[in-house]
């Protein structure tokens, strides 16, 4: 006999069986998931609003933390001691892109760096294979971080969940600071409002932009790597992000760090909700709140005024 | 986005084999290959498969584990040299129609084995079904129509329906007295119809399918805290999930990291421990699952098929591997029954269908259909490994509705 025939179709399913609680753990699904989209999607839209540079390679820069943490952790028995080790070695090898390609690009236009950066995902995508092989690796949660908050009779939260969140924003912190309050970050500023006036004013752009560039590549490393525990390391791991994170880039508003995190958090919680509520149209809807934000307003919701 | 471009037949490769056939071969593979036979003009073998992305191991054994039972047997189909035309699918149903028709008009082949990904078959089933003398064996693409209203003389597949991974399940659930049960897939073809087979089987076993809940998350997101939320308010007696790679190494963490497995137990299709229990570790212990092979299977075939695979690969063998040498082992009988004519198509159709291959994962055969009739096994995870449980359900066969063969 067959089964009958599932109501689906719907756009909304309203759950009147489910508890205020379902609600609240959904939303911190969302804002917890949004983080870490926000260290990523950072990364990407400061080398685009200060480099003018479009960086399909940014998820690959994801990939490599998130494969560094897995090797390294392997070899170290330590998570932490894995960031530490491999936080410098992506920054390097995002410094070296940048020099012995990213470089020979400024004077170009747009479609020169998307298949530049394109070929690169390529190179980093064969250079995974090669290092690592096609297998799916788990990384290790630190003992300490690997216990479990219960939140309702079935469900516990995960302590190391909770972390990311923390560290998220952590670094959220640091790099308004870094931004707002240093020297490096005025120039960056400087860069991403008038690169011509900034250039006059005998700030150094070849070193500004090897910094830019360096940094964008850390937080994505550092993204890739304090996620990998929670993530399977896989191959492909970095495209799926990337396509994320170029969306909160264009919702937020090219260039601008606040926005990264408006759109970082409008995603998570969209895809959070649009999860459960609409299951119909979830692949959808990261798409639909771009839409709905470029109507409204075609620049981005922080466009035109980088922060 | 951002899948790799062709890994394709190396150039070399292709020039090599050229140069080892003698002018007098090169010169009959012009002409109909029932002529070419005396002259041992290669049997052209293409692989579709996925060599880079998400899909990239399962090609990679597939094609190693199929390469090295026809080499085992001395590198010959009936007779003849083999010549492999190696093709990336990049798992890209867009790119299905493109690729299988350069192997079948612009290469010229004799078989094509391929692909993994459900929609690329489909894609392809196009270009087959206009070349009736080229024969396609599918080790992996699950898509129930393949082998139902798709079924063509020569479409054959070697590994499973995706009804039949999931259909003994449900009559399982039933069993142990689960009454209210939440299914989890993505939400693409494969999902939808294993979660539908679990609903059949649990109804044909008695159970009440109104107690059942599908869920589904979109293809290919892994977050899936959001849907683990649900699934803790729905509480249900169990869960039942279809994730495979990434995606079931992060589920399964997820799903121990969020919910108490002695609370709701999890279930699964095999595929969610296969090859993944080492990354999953601890969290994928006690995990049951159906499946067609099983690391554990005690059968001497089994066992010199999985050293053999270490010993030529340095990898472990999963089931892709079985799939992909039970494909060999598929080609060889056919083409020795017909003394290497490719020409004979008929004959091999013929041959397949009547094929009984004792494999890795043991005795089946053909069925009407062009699916294999099967032994489904019950398996749970036991410090790392998939341990037999019994079977689940002897020599299962698809029911290959809509199928007039």
């Amino acid at each position: 006999m067959p089964p009958p025939a599932k109501k689906r179709g719907r756009l909304f399913i309203w759950h009147k069986h489910m508890e205020l609680s379902f609600y609240l753990i959904q939303a911190l699904n969302g804002v917890q998931y949004g983080f870490l989209l926000f260290l990523v999607a950072s990364g990407l839209t400061l080398v685009f609003g200060v480099m003018g540079i479009i960086n399909l390679a940014h998820g690959s820069f994801y990939m490599i933390g998130a494969y560094l943490a897995y090797w390294l952790s392997a070899m170290t028995g330590n998570l932490f001691i894995a960031v530490l080790l491999g936080l410098p070695l992506s920054i390097a090898v995002g410094f070296a892109v940048e020099r012995f390609c990213i470089s020979f690009l400024y004077a170009r236009d747009h479609l020169e760096q998307v298949l530049l950066t394109y070929g690169l995902i390529l190179i980093f995508n064969e250079g995974q294979r090669i290092l690592w092989g096609n297998d799916v690796y788990g990384v290790a949660i630190p003992n300490w971080l690997s216990g479990s908050i219960t939140l309702t009779d079935t469900q516990s939260y995960p302590v190391y969940r909770l972390f990311i969140s923390f560290a998220c924003i952590a670094v959220a912190v640091g790099l308004y600071f870094l931004i707002h309050k240093t020297r490096l970050g005025m120039t960056i500023r400087a860069g991403a409002s008038n690169r011509e006036m900034a250039q006059a004013l005998g700030i150094d752009i070849n070193n500004l932009f090897a910094a830019v560039f360096a940094l964008g590549a850390g937080l994505a490393a550092f993204s890739g790597m304090i996620a990998a525990p929670v993530e399977a390391v896989y191959p492909g791991i970095g495209e799926n992000i990337l396509v994320v994170s170029l969306v909160i880039v264009v919702i937020g508003g090219i260039g601008s760090i606040r926005g990264a995190f408006a759109g970082a958090m409008m995603i998570g919680l969209a895809d959070a909700f649009g999860k459960t509520l609409a299951p119909d149209y979830a692949s959808f809807i990261v798409y639909g709140v771009m839409a709905a934000v470029l109507v409204w307003r075609p620049q981005g919701i922080f466009g035109g005024s980088p922060q | 986005m951002g899948k790799s471009g062709n890994s394709g037949t190396s150039r070399r490769r292709f020039i090599a084999g050229a140069a080892a056939t003698t002018g007098l071969a090169a010169a009959a593979t012009a002409l109909p290959t029932r002529f070419a036979i005396g002259a041992k003009a290669p049997i052209k073998v293409g692989i579709m498969l996925p060599f880079t992305g998400t899909y990239a191991k399962l090609g990679e054994n597939i094609t190693d584990a199929m390469m090295m039972r026809i080499a085992a047997a001395g590198d010959m189909l009936g007779g003849r040299p083999v010549e492999y035309i190696k093709l990336d699918s990049e798992a890209a149903p867009p790119k299905a129609v493109d690729n299988a028709t350069k192997l079948v008009k612009g290469r010229n082949v004799d078989f094509v084995v391929g692909p993994v990904h459900s929609g690329v078959a489909m894609a392809m089933t196009k270009v087959m079904k206009k070349a009736p003398k080229t024969i396609m064996v599918v080790p992996n693409a699950g898509a129930n129509q393949l082998t139902r209203e798709a079924c063509a003389p020569n479409i054959f597949r070697t590994s499973f329906s995706n009804w039949q991974t999931s259909y003994p399940i449900g009559g399982e659930l039933h069993r142990r007295g689960h009454k209210k049960i939440v299914t989890l897939t993505w939400n693409y073809a494969a999902g939808k119809q294993m979660a539908e087979a679990v609903s059949e089987g649990f109804a044909n076993a008695g159970g009440d399918p109104s107690g059942i809940e599908n869920l589904w998350i979109d293809f290919p997101s892994v977050s899936f805290q959001p849907l683990l939320t649900k699934i803790a308010a729905i509480k249900p007696d169990a869960v039942w999930v279809f994730f495979s790679g990434g995606g079931a190494v992060k589920f399964v963490k997820d799903y121990a990291a969020a919910i108490d497995k002695k609370q709701i137990p999890l279930y699964g299709t095999g595929f969610l421990t296969e090859g993944t229990t080492k990354a999953q570790g601890e969290a994928a212990e006690g995990i049951i699952t159906t499946m067609h092979w099983a690391d554990t299977l005690d059968f001497p075939t089994n066992k010199t098929f999985m050293a053999d695979f270490e010993t030529a690969t340095g990898r472990q063998a999963d089931v892709f591997g079985v799939q992909g040498y039970d494909t060999g082992s598929l080609l060889l009988l056919a083409m020795a029954a017909v003394g290497g004519d490719t020409g004979a198509t008929s004959d091999i159709i013929k041959s397949m269908e009547n094929t009984i291959v004792a494999g890795p994962r043991g005795g089946w055969t053909m069925s009407a259909n062009h699916n294999p009739i099967q032994d489904i096994y019950l398996r749970r995870v036991e410090n790392g490994r998939n341990v037999i449980l019994g079977l689940a359900h002897a020599q299962l066969e698809d029911p290959g509705t809509g199928c007039t063969l």
